[in-house]
């Protein structure tokens, strides 16, 4: 019976192990937590990174629109997962792993939307309205 | 597995006592899969930007209406406003009920910078006759941005209530964790602003 009680006891506080229900139910959540060093590391890695961004094409230094757009797109993705990771503190363990599932799991869904979107809508006005695509040319699809 | 001898029924053990759920002990995973919900709302929204994003319908584009110093200033009063709410959250870890208040006290400055450049930001451009219902373009700009100026919106409301909930009660564990809450909200919305600035107003003036 105390040993019974005793697991309980560890479930409860989380520090219970091979539990499915060991995810930190005390105060803290389950939530990893964020020390000032890191709140400081994401907050410089962010200015490190949006400051090129902007001055990339406020400045024009690179003169191929396109390459410019590549490195101010890769430029915000490594930015997200900086913020991902000192400010939101995702990790693998936290709440067992659930927050890491469900984020995979809406990256997967936003990819397909997006992507999805962007791909049938090009191809409808390609392939449904070309005199309409050339005489509005300029904006540009 | 344990080895029993053959022939002897391995013994089974099925857990059938309810395990206790302290109040708000699944509260944190719960607000994770809302801000995932709330993710797939802003990635329509960007979808539908991306799709509509060059159709000017003869009006205005990004090259001219956007004002790209304004939106480095709207960045970093946001991004600011998340490392102040970091270190509120470090007091909060630490007990210091006033250091709490006073950075929450310092996010709620520069959220309410942020706002009243986008709203001015806004105001200028319906001025200039670029509001919503000029071209899809600006449609989907507005709804877009504007989704992520309510977000930040009900943000400040938010942290308000705190506010005076911290004041009444002190960091009883109730409102530690909806700090904690508030964190990643706040944090998620700075994680859409990266992507606004980026698709919407740099790639925007790049197109």
């Amino acid at each position: 019976m105390s040993a019974h009680q005793d697991m309980q006891d560890r479930a409860v506080h989380g520090h219970g192990d091979g539990h499915g229900h060991a995810d930190g139910h005390d105060d803290h959540g389950g939530a990893a937590h964020g020390s000032r060093k890191g709140y400081w590391t994401g907050f410089i890695l962010s200015v490190l990174l949006t400051a090129p961004a902007f001055a990339l094409v406020m400045t024009g230094a690179i003169g191929d629109t396109r390459i410019t757009a590549l490195v101010v797109t890769a430029l915000a993705a490594v930015q997200i997962v900086v913020h991902m990771v000192y400010f939101l503190h995702m990790n693998s363990k936290s709440e067992s792993g659930w927050t890491l599932m469900a984020l995979i799991f809406t990256v997967i869904i936003v990819v397909i939307a997006i992507s999805g979107s962007l791909w049938v809508m090009y191809n409808m006005n390609a392939n449904m309205m070309p005199n309409m695509a050339m005489e509005m040319s300029g904006g540009g699809m | 597995m344990t080895h029993t001898p053959s022939g002897a029924e391995a013994p089974v053990y099925y857990d059938l006592d309810e395990h206790p759920h302290p109040p708000g002990g699944s509260t944190m995973l719960g607000f994770w899969l809302y801000l995932m919900s709330d993710c797939l709302i802003f990635a329509m929204l960007f979808a539908a930007y991306g799709v509509y994003g060059g159709s000017f319908a003869g009006g205005p584009g990004p090259r001219e209406l956007f004002e790209l110093p304004l939106v480095a200033v709207n960045t970093t009063m946001l991004l600011l406003s998340s490392i102040t709410y970091g270190f509120a959250m470090i007091a909060t870890d630490e007990k210091r009920q006033s250091a709490v208040l006073g950075w929450l006290g310092v996010t709620a400055l520069f959220g309410l910078a942020f706002l009243s450049i986008e709203l001015y930001e806004f105001s200028n451009l319906i001025h200039e006759g670029a509001g919503p219902q000029r071209s899809a373009f600006l449609s989907a700009f507005f709804t877009l941005v504007g989704t992520h100026g309510l977000h930040v919106t009900f943000g400040l409301i938010w942290l308000a209530v705190l506010v005076v909930q911290v004041k009444r009660r002190g960091l009883i564990s109730d409102n530690v964790r909806r700090l904690q809450c508030l964190s990643m909200f706040w944090h998620f919305l700075d994680v859409v602003w990266i992507g606004v600035f980026t698709f919407v107003y740099l790639l925007g003036v790049l197109r």
